[in-house]
């Protein structure tokens, strides 16, 4: 067992994960451990329950009547799952973003201090040192520092993006999520976002859903392959793209269809 | 290959990549054919056939390695057609080789010819071997058509034979070299034949090597018996 393997630690862990929208049964049984401060992949065709399992994670799903989840998700020791759980906490520490990016209408500052305000008392210099400290990890400081009581919806896709990193950001969770990302983004942006997944592993644990397959094996160090609500294959991510255990695996992976 | 690719493109480009493969191959085996020849019947026609194709085979190898970087830099390979390719790239590197073994066999036939050829010397047993690196070479190739990791594993495993005949041959041209020292011009020539003879082996090997990389993606040069039988368990 190498060192790396003795040391890591699980941030989530999936334990016979069901979930139905409905009587439609779209996650079979999963199992599955995120590592802590590593960045996890969700790969499949669409409709394979990828995003799903994603929205489980922070109980994106409750939102929804009819749709409901079974088994176990422990994020340090508490289950997600649990009725009682407090959802607008559990959603301040595992953070989500989606395919498009969703700013505030309200200024760029405005859109960082806003989910701040809701858990915490900051005084207005504490709250300017935050915003700061959010937008530089996000990336976009340089670019925004100027104009900061500009509209969010005033920057390109891409900044918009990184702003909705910045506001997940700034509420300080220990997990993100995020939905297919760059789907609505130029390959510049594209790339920047990737470059901004890689310095954000550092400090949380990242879980990306992507169709683009190339991405998740420049992003991730683990893969999960999704087939029909099933997690098929999940392993590191060279191991996943280079020589996968399972023949579907490689099928999907290489573009073909059995 | 069962499965088809969603890109026919693709896959149509991954099948005629690996059909110039096997082309070079039948190549580099008609000019160990032409070796062989040499050998037993010591042609200077022969060898000028081999010195011939090596052309051919120089070219195939320029012309595979850009059709595998344009598949790389267009497609972005992953997994199998991946490890197909960077396998496809060593074999065609060993086919190469083979290619200026070949070479360097026919020249020597040509210096031993103008030394005289003397009778003397052991030249039939190495077109026995010759045609025995021959076999290993078709072998390799016919493994890496069908992906055939136990004939591959065979190939490496038959090796060992083409490195005692060498070693046999060795010792016994040195006692002709100590028996008459006007042999010794000679018989450096046949030296140097009979290694590139063996390196021939080598190569076939390798072949073997770049099909069980790509079957198992496993890279099981430099291993040891027993780690390339765990390999294949």
């Amino acid at each position: 067992m190498s060192e790396s393997a003795v040391t890591t630690k699980n941030a989530i862990e999936v334990r016979n994960l069901q979930f139905y929208y409905g009587s439609f049964h779209a996650l079979k049984s999963v199992n599955l451990d995120i590592v802590e401060g590593k960045v996890t992949a969700f790969i499949g065709p669409s409709g394979c329950g990828k995003s799903t399992l994603l929205r489980t994670l922070n109980r994106m799903y409750s939102l929804y009547p009819g749709q409901r989840a079974e088994g176990t998700i422990g994020f340090y020791g508490q289950n997600i799952l649990d009725p009682k759980q407090d959802l607008n906490l559990l959603r301040a520490r595992i953070g989500m973003l989606f395919q498009k990016p969703t700013p505030f209408p309200m200024s760029i500052y405005d859109n960082i201090a806003f989910g701040v305000k809701l858990y915490e008392k900051l005084s207005r210099a504490e709250m300017d040192e935050r915003v700061q400290w959010a937008l530089s990890k996000a990336a976009l400081w340089t670019e925004v520092k100027d104009k900061l009581k500009q509209s969010g919806l005033s920057l390109s896709g891409g900044q918009q993006q990184r702003l909705c990193i910045a506001r997940s950001v700034a509420v300080k969770p220990s997990v993100l999520l995020l939905d297919e990302p760059t789907a609505s983004l130029d390959p510049i942006s594209t790339g920047k976002i990737e470059e901004l997944v890689h310095e954000l592993k550092k400090d949380y644990t990242i879980a990306i859903v992507t169709h683009n397959m190339q991405q998740a094996a420049r992003c991730s160090d683990f893969t999960a392959y999704m087939y029909l609500g099933e997690l098929m294959e999940y392993g590191a991510t060279e191991q996943i793209f280079f020589k996968p255990k399972r023949t579907e695996t490689e099928d999907y992976i290489t573009g073909r269809f059995g | 290959m069962s499965d088809k690719h969603f890109s026919t493109q693709f896959e149509s480009e991954l099948a005629h990549v690996t059909a110039r493969v096997l082309e070079m191959g039948g190549v580099v085996e008609s000019q160990l054919r032409q070796c062989i020849h040499a050998l037993h019947h010591l042609s200077t026609e022969s060898t000028g056939q081999v010195l011939e194709i090596e052309k051919k085979v120089n070219m195939f190898e320029l012309e595979i390695d850009h059709e595998i970087i344009s598949i790389m830099s267009r497609r972005q390979p992953t997994a199998r057609d991946l490890r197909l390719l960077i396998g496809i790239s060593r074999v065609i590197t060993n086919l190469e080789r083979a290619g200026d073994k070949s070479t360097r066999i026919a020249r020597m036939v040509d210096k031993f010819i103008q030394s005289g050829a003397p009778r003397a010397l052991p030249v039939k047993s190495l077109g026995a071997s010759a045609q025995l690196a021959a076999t290993q070479i078709h072998r390799s190739l016919d493994a890496f058509a069908r992906l055939d990791v136990q004939e591959a594993l065979a190939v490496i495993n038959d090796d060992d034979q083409l490195d005692d005949e060498y070693e046999a041959y060795f010792r016994e041209l040195s006692t002709y070299m100590m028996e008459d020292s006007r042999l010794i011009g000679s018989s450096i020539h046949l030296m140097f034949l009979a290694k590139a003879i063996e390196r021939i082996g080598d190569l076939a090997k390798n072949i073997a090597e770049a099909t069980i990389y790509v079957v198992k993606g496993t890279d099981i040069r430099h291993s040891t018996d027993e780690e390339r039988r765990s390999v294949l368990q």
